[in-house]
């Protein structure tokens, strides 16, 4: 379902277009009843570098998993330099010249770089005349793309952007002519990010072909020719990536306008409903992981807490939710004060009216081996109303598990079907309305859309919303930046543990914060004292 | 002097001659945890052969055929291994539990069917057997003082299986180490996502280990019924399957570490069977029980506190499933 471009050449290969490295035709592929690819047709100029862009889930690594052999297809053909070919397995996309990077990396680790290399590839069934010839190959491949690794170096004993040139070599030893790499920089700092893209462009100019999967759009436009959007297991679009911006793949990839205005009015904010009073927490190396915070969330409003992922805020959400203790200052919820020597447990802090939607649903949220019905009461399971006798009464609670299935939209509302085989978003949307159906005083709430599909984030953020306009107060806490600033009422910047800043939600600009969240905002308006202390 | 030396040849005799299975079993053990498929089931394969070979030598007189068909037996059960747990997926520790519950009984049962003795086999004639073969020059070199009896005394007289087990460790480090399969081999245990995406099968890469596995372990099987001794007796291999993993485990598997802890528990068990009578000044006679016990007893406080970090195959247990 490519959309029609100035492609005019039908017959591949033809004269004046360029030749044609991968050309896949309607290419189908479901795993029980999860159909992840769908008619999926995609065509490949040889020697360009080719993105497939889309969201988590939408097919990308499934595609290329099948012009690997890494699954086979339900449907369609494979062409490889205008040749149909069979691809039932790894080796047959070896023999003809794919070659792949996976985004974990398929080493072995107690081997060499050179073992690794040749493994699969041997020229021989002894070792010996293997070794020399690798040997001699990699040196070929070193002077020719840039590509240097120490060949006798042990893999465990590599960084990350190292192991990938192994794994690039490794495609390159087999005679790979096209080049697959799945979210390639996924692992890697930026600046080995920008090594990987300066190989990518040598390879290119040896007349690799390149295909390049990925959800960051700043890669796509950087480096790639051109562009092929996909959603929800099928391909929507194909773009020279010349001819188009950031915008509008951001729009294909989800389907519609990105940033959907939250209809909200302004935040009325009641009584304090928390209190946190130079709070620190420590990890088990004595490292401040909350360094002396302090904040108030009062009723009726959603403050937000923005940061790089791993500057503390998950260690202040376990300390606020009572999963982990703290080591300096206080909390307080209501009228109960917590305090180093007066710790609290979670079921307490439940029971306090605070509710808490973790960060991470798989592990903390729910158990995935349970029904969605016994998932549904976790952390209330001893509430009286549950009860029959001695015993959990699973009637009561089922019935109790369709009617939140009804109201918070999880679809299917089946409560009997396993946790884990929900959808992420509707997973998240079942523990959102586990903890926010008893209308608790506070609500504490992490990552609340990481790796949910965008009609399930509109529902969220509107149930959020909704909590805070009945006089919830609500702690946000999200690495998404727009995510804080289309919720929150007030945005507090996290950096190494501390709270750098505090931003009133209608005020924010996705600039300012960034450097904020980066501590490298300096031109604060001096209103605040300490900046002048500071510098003097 | 002398009598020193006597002494020590004779024990370094009984040494080999226990450890000789022992070495066998863990080289077997090896080619299986090293493709990543835990083998428990050595022992089971052991009596089995042990029972195959001493029923084939019986019928025809040729130790040949009885290793051939131990061998053929072991390797067998290793592809039922094989198929539960490469095939199907099975668990690796239940499927080899099994199998050893399995031959266990089925060894007799077949025993009482076939020669009606309780389970033995009837006493194999002495060409059913690898009897002692003397090494050229043996007789004439036993006067040589040290060397001449070292040779004469030590490296001649054993059965050709004993010399095979030696041969075999030697031979797996080659194998493993300098061949292509060992390479593969050594990959698929840890980390088979890698040899798949390589282009190599998964399965069939772990079915030749075991293969090789259930061959060895044959070897072993017919060393115990038709070398060592001339009839299959019910549990004859009495845990020394087991002795052999914990030997390869050891030996951190690696062929040459594992062929010296398997010498190791032969010299204790050696050790032992000497002391047996032996009055202790002070306590008197040791019981006999108490110094059968003796290996076991150390095998368990070696392995648990003398052997270091031993780092098994990462992949070992664990199925092979194409994640989704």
């Amino acid at each position: 379902m490519t959309s029609s471009t100035d492609d005019a050449g039908v017959q591949p290969g033809g004269s004046n277009s360029p030749p044609v490295a991968i050309e896949l035709q309607g290419i189908s592929k479901a795993f029980g009843l999860v159909q992840a690819n769908k008619d999926v047709s995609i065509r490949v100029e040889a020697g360009t570098i080719h993105g497939i862009v889309g969201e988590n889930g939408a097919g990308k690594s499934t595609l290329m998993s099948i012009l690997y052999g890494f699954y086979e297809a339900d449907a369609g053909t494979i062409q490889i330099d205008g040749k149909q070919v069979q691809i039932k397995n790894s080796n047959d996309a070896i023999a003809a010249g794919i070659g792949m990077v996976h985004q974990h990396f398929m080493l072995v680790d107690t081997f060499t770089v050179l073992e690794n290399v040749m493994m699969g590839a041997e020229s021989g069934a002894l070792l010996r005349d293997s070794v020399v010839a690798a040997r001699a190959e990699l040196e070929r491949l070193e002077s020719e793309y840039g590509l240097h690794v120490d060949p006798d170096a042990l893999a465990s004993e590599l960084p990350v952007g190292q192991l990938q040139r192994v794994e690039i070599l490794k495609a390159l030893y087999r005679g790979a002519r096209i080049l697959i790499l799945d979210e390639p920089t996924g692992v890697l700092t930026p600046q080995e990010a920008e090594q990987l893209f300066r190989i990518l462009g040598a390879l290119k100019d040896q007349g690799v072909t390149i295909v390049l999967i990925t959800h960051k759009l700043r890669e796509i436009m950087d480096v790639t020719d051109n562009v092929e959007v996909m959603r929800h297991g099928q391909m929507v679009a194909h773009r020279k990536t010349s001819e188009t911006d950031k915008g509008e793949l951001a729009e294909l990839m989800v389907g519609r306008k990105m940033r959907t205005d939250l209809q909200k009015q302004d935040a009325n904010p009641g009584e304090t409903a928390l209190i946190v009073e130079n709070l620190t927490v420590r990890d088990s190396y004595g490292i401040a992981k909350v360094d002396n915070v302090s904040f108030e969330v009062k009723t009726g409003e959603i403050v937000g807490i923005a940061g790089v992922s791993g500057n503390g805020q998950s260690e202040l959400l376990e300390a606020l939710s009572g999963i982990t203790g703290l080591d300096e200052g206080r909390i307080v919820y209501g009228d109960r004060e917590v305090t180093p020597s007066a710790p609290v447990n979670p079921e307490e802090v439940r029971k306090l009216s605070v509710a808490h939607v973790p960060e991470d649903r798989q592990k903390l949220g729910l158990v995935t081996d349970f029904p969605a019905w016994e998932s549904s009461i976790l952390g209330y399971h001893r509430d009286e109303a549950l009860q029959k006798g001695l015993f959990l009464d699973p009637e009561i609670v089922k019935t109790q598990c369709v009617s939140l299935m009804e109201q918070f939209d999880v679809r299917p509302p089946t409560p009997d079907i396993k946790s884990a085989n929900f959808s992420g978003g509707n997973q998240q949307k079942l523990i959102l309305a586990r903890e926010i159906d008893r209308n608790p005083k506070v609500l504490l709430v992490g990552q609340p859309t990481r790796g949910v599909d965008i009609g399930a984030i509109e529902f969220i953020h509107r149930q959020l919303v909704d909590l805070r306009d009945k006089g919830g107060a609500v702690l946000l806490i999200s690495v998404e930046l727009d995510e804080v600033m289309t919720l929150a009422d007030r945005i507090l910047v996290m950096f190494e543990g501390r709270i750098v800043a505090e931003v009133a939600g209608d005020k924010a600009d996705e600039k300012t914060l960034g450097l904020m969240m980066a501590n490298a905002f300096s031109e604060t308006p001096s209103s605040d004292e300490n900046v002048s202390g500071a510098s003097a | 002097m002398e009598d020193a030396f006597v002494f020590i040849t004779l024990t370094a005799n009984a040494t080999v001659r226990v450890a000789t299975p022992l070495i066998l079993c863990a080289m077997a053990g090896l080619f299986s945890e090293r493709s990543g498929i835990i083998d428990i089931s050595l022992e089971g394969k052991m009596l089995g052969g042990a029972f195959m070979a001493a029923s084939v030598s019986y019928a025809t007189d040729s130790a040949w055929l009885g290793l051939m068909a131990a061998i053929m037996f072991s390797m067998v059960l290793a592809m039922l291994h094989g198929f539960a747990c490469i095939t199907h997926n099975g668990n690796q520790v239940v499927s080899g539990v099994a199998l050893n519950m399995l031959m266990s009984g089925l060894t007799v049962v077949m025993g009482i069917a076939w020669f009606s003795r309780g389970g033995q086999t009837p006493g194999v004639s002495p060409d059913g057997r690898f009897l002692p073969i003397n090494l050229p020059f043996a007789e004439a070199l036993s006067d040589v003082p040290i060397i001449g009896t070292f040779y004469s005394g030590f490296l001649s007289g054993h059965n050709a299986l004993v010399y095979l087990a030696f041969l075999a460790v030697p031979a797996t480090w080659w194998v493993v180490y300098r061949t292509r399969f060992g390479l593969r081999l050594r990959a698929v245990g840890e980390n088979p996502h890698a040899v798949d995406t390589a282009g190599i099968s998964v399965a069939w890469l772990r079915y030749r280990g075991l293969l090789i596995c259930g061959g060895l372990t044959g070897v072993a099987g017919a060393y115990l019924s038709i070398a060592q001794n001339a009839s299959f007796v019910r549990e004859m291999s009495a845990g020394q399957g087991y002795i052999a993993l914990a030997a390869m485990i050891f030996g951190k598997w690696r062929p040459v570490p594992a062929m010296l802890a398997c010498l190791m528990f032969g010299l204790l068990d050696a050790i032992a069977i000497r002391l047996q009578g032996v009055v202790v000044p002070g306590i008197g006679e040791v019981p006999v029980q108490l110094i059968q016990a003796l290996p076991y007893v150390l095998t368990v406080v070696l392995l648990a506190g003398f052997i270091g970090k031993s780092v098994a195959p990462k992949a070992i247990g664990v199925p092979y499933v194409k994640e989704r």
